[in-house]
């Protein structure tokens, strides 16, 4: 069996990691290479990582210690960078690609998938290298699909279901609910569902009420499933393939307009942390706590607040279920105050569970009420300038800071 | 005035026909000459005794066809245009070669009858009576839409016709379907409702368990399969282990018609009318074609090549369905070609003419956010932020 979780912490170009970040809740780290070598900001962790064989030759799984450009005499005088860029898209593909050819049990199936290549290329080249076999274009079934993919999972396979659009998992909620989510406990341990199931969900550009749905609000009560959002390509790549290694079934929600993010990523390869948060923006004055999309529009209000005098700390949560208190507990314990921001509808989202458990653990740490701005308790409207007042922009971060901070 | 019959000589399209004795070149006082004309195929029955391929119609009826199926056609290209202006956004399924399922049907029915589809809605909602404003207004989100602007391209509905929508996860208007036919059986309305899907549509379980319901109630529901043959990017056979989408009801008998011809969808849909007012639910498969890819932004050709949609709309192959009718037309000496031309234009004018209008409709307020969220004055609190 597998056991996951190598997770380096490279970071990105301007945030350095402070080495207490290392710590990654419940999983174990071994420290065999903590004497990581520090260099240019860049710092690799190694845990114990074993590949679960299966025959796959694992390609060349070769961690390295410090993430120094080895590769710069074969990159391009353009690209004296290490690392190399790509899309979110792309990252996630990569991330998919890497464990497919790793692990032959690692399957994909969805709506266009294989042949089309994906509706948002996610999987394009795919079908071609693995066969139809490996990624298999369902009809429009996804209650059937979902549950055979649990079904195939229970076997031992690590099927990877894509929702075209997240909102049409709605028709397999009893599968997810029901079957995914419980089916390890109900046997008593003895099934497991490593199924990772992701597709593009959030408001986009004016996709109509049923394709600009948040399921994150929905599953966040279905025990036994984790949730994780990612919103770089960096973290799309990583959350990837950690879902996929991972033993318990996770949903990786994506977002519909920012597959076209661009980064630069490590050449190496590298698994995050499920369970992690990511700190963005570290800061004094406030933590704000967002996910996905919205991370982009609290940077946005960061540029605005700087600019006004105020320091907020930015943390892009990730990991939606379950909640990382430890980093979230850490920051508030600096700040004292709390802003959420969600795309999640106001009622029953991410952002009221998230309130509740700050409330439980850190209440005597709060100088403030939390603060939380999601998006408005309607169906997203058509029309362009009513679906912009559905969702929260940055200017009213910046008032609700300014309202914290008073 | 004796009504002269036309009968067509043969299976050939362009063969000679006979002409009327009164040896009028253009019809003008006979619009209501019955003309009895050969559907292009033979329907085929699945469980059931499939109705004549001759279908009587009038110059009048083949003129409205042409017209209101340009019109479509129109309004589709004009679509595409706006999409590429990003004046509409978001997704946009068009119908551009399959206008004469709509046109075919409204012709057998009538606007107590209902009709619900997916998402590719537009010309099935001018079909019902829905004007260009509202059509092009809701497409640019827009506040003289028929949705004021908050449904868009795939939510476009008109209670008074009889239609209920337009709707973007698809399968789920299925059950919805046979809902209002369940609602048309309780009230005693003696109308029916269609319930239309696609080839890719076809393979959701609601479908049968709905269909399994209506069978059981015997309730006057006509399950309608547009099969274009791809949904999306999958083509029938890749989807579908039996594409034969009419046979898939088992025990609810089933029609398969030629899609692209006005004139067989209306008997279609006047024999399964009759059939289920008095029996229960049956399926049509349509038998058509888009155009145009999946939404704007499917190219169409990744999956299908260019010489199979040109040979489609070839008027050698004769299946475009506005081509077949202006053919017929011809044929049979209702209007000279300068005439239809003059439609066309005509059309191309109105729908001009629409999109100026619709440009100038505002978009919605701010306070049209939370309106209609639930119905005024029971009680339900809006929070705002």
């Amino acid at each position: 069996m597998a056991s996951l979780q190598m997770a380096a912490l490279l970071s990105a170009p301007s945030t350095p990691v402070p080495s207490d970040r290392v710590r990654l809740g419940a999983l174990r780290l071994s420290a065999s290479s903590s004497s990581a070598a520090r260099n240019g900001g860049a710092l690799v962790v190694r845990s114990e990582a074993k590949v679960s064989g299966g025959g796959a030759s694992a390609r060349g799984l070769s961690l390295i210690t410090h993430a120094v450009a080895e590769k710069a005499a074969a990159a391009s005088s353009a690209d004296s960078k290490p690392g190399h860029e790509l899309l979110l898209f792309e990252a996630l593909r990569e991330g998919l690609d890497e464990e497919m050819e790793r692990d032959p049990t690692v399957c994909v199936m969805g709506e266009d998938v294989g042949h089309y290549g994906g509706s948002y290329k996610v999987t394009k080249g795919l079908a071609t290298k693995y066969g139809d076999l490996r990624v298999l274009d369902t009809p429009i079934a996804e209650n059937s699909f979902t549950g055979m993919g649990i079904g195939s999972a229970m076997t031992g396979l690590r099927p990877v279901v894509e929702g075209m659009n997240m909102g049409f998992l709605l028709l397999a909620y009893n599968q997810i609910s029901n079957n995914c989510g419980m089916l390890h406990y109900t046997s008593g341990g003895q099934f497991k569902i490593p199924i990772v199931i992701r597709g593009p969900g959030g408001v986009g550009r004016q996709l109509g009420a049923e394709h600009s749905q948040r399921l994150e609000s929905y599953f966040q009560s279905i025990p036994g499933l984790q949730m994780v959002a990612c919103s770089t390509p960096y973290n799309a790549k990583g959350l990837m393939k950690a879902a996929i290694r991972s033993e318990n079934p996770v949903v990786l929600f994506e977002h519909v307009l920012l597959y076209n993010l661009k980064e630069r990523i490590p050449d190496e390869e590298y698994v995050l942390s499920l369970e992690e948060a990511e700190m963005v923006r570290p800061g004094e004055h406030v933590t704000i706590l967002t996910y996905s999309r919205m991370r982009y529009h609290v940077m946005q209000a960061a540029k605005t607040l700087v600019n006004k005098g105020y320091d907020p700390e930015v943390i892009d949560i990730r990991s939606l279920k379950p909640f990382d208190l430890y980093t979230i507990g850490n920051s508030i314990k600096k700040t004292h105050r709390v802003l959420i921001v969600e795309e999640c509808m106001r009622t029953g989202g991410i952002g009221a569970s998230l309130r509740s458990a700050i409330i439980d653990n850190f209440w005597d740490y709060l100088d403030a009420p939390i603060l939380c701005l999601s998006s408005q308790d309607v169906p997203t409207p058509y029309a362009g300038t009513l679906e912009n007042w559905t969702v929260v922009q940055p200017e009213q971060i910046v008032a609700a800071v300014e309202q914290l901070c008073k | 005035m004796a009504a002269a019959l036309l009968r067509r000589a043969s299976t050939s399209p362009s063969a000679c026909l006979l002409r009327p004795l009164s040896g009028r070149l253009f019809s003008s006082s006979s619009d209501e000459t019955v003309l009895s004309i050969e559907t292009s195929v033979p329907f085929t029955g699945h469980k059931i005794e499939p109705p004549s391929r001759m279908v009587d119609t009038t110059p009048k009826e083949l003129l409205s066809f042409f017209s209101d199926m340009a019109l479509m056609r129109r309004m589709e290209i004009a679509a595409d245009s706006l999409y590429k202006a990003k004046l509409i956004r978001g997704f946009c399924h068009l119908y551009d070669g399959q206008e004469a399922v709509a046109v075919g049907m409204e012709a057998a029915i009538t606007k107590a009858d209902g009709i619900i589809t997916a998402y590719r809605d537009h010309c099935t909602f001018l079909g019902r009576g829905g004007n260009l404003v509202q059509a092009f207004s809701e497409l640019m989100g827009r506040q003289a839409g028929c949705s004021n602007g908050k449904g868009g391209s795939m939510h476009f509905y008109k209670k008074d016709a009889s239609f209920y929508g337009g709707h973007g996860i698809v399968g789920a208007q299925v059950p919805l379907g046979c809902g209002v036919a369940f609602a048309q059986k309780y009230n005693k309305e003696g109308a029916v409702t269609f319930a239309l899907y696609g080839d890719g549509a076809a393979n959701q379980g609601q479908l049968f368990e709905a269909l399994n319901i209506s069978a059981l109630w015997d309730l006057p529901a006509i399950l309608v399969c547009e099969n274009n043959h791809y949904g999306m990017g999958t083509a029938e056979w890749r989807a579908a282990k039996s594409p034969a989408y009419y046979k898939r009801g088992d025990y609810v008998p089933g029609l398969k018609v030629d899609g692209m011809d006005a004139l067989a969808v209306k008997q279609a849909c006047k024999f399964a009318k009759e059939y289920a007012l008095a029996n229960g639910p049956i399926i049509l498969e349509m038998d058509t074609y888009r155009y145009h890819g999946h939404s704007m932004s499917d190219p169409g050709s990744t999956y299908r090549t260019r010489d199979e949609i040109s040979g489609v709309r070839q008027v050698s192959r004769e299946r475009d369905p506005i081509e077949r009718v202006r053919k017929l037309i011809l044929a049979h000496d209702i209007a000279p070609a300068s005439e239809l031309k003059d439609i066309e234009k005509e059309v191309r004018k109105q729908v001009d003419d629409a999109i100026a209008q619709a440009k100038e409709s505002p978009m919605p307020d701010a306070s049209e956010l939370f309106t209609n969220v639930y119905v005024k004055g029971y009680g339900a609190e809006v929070i705002y932020l």
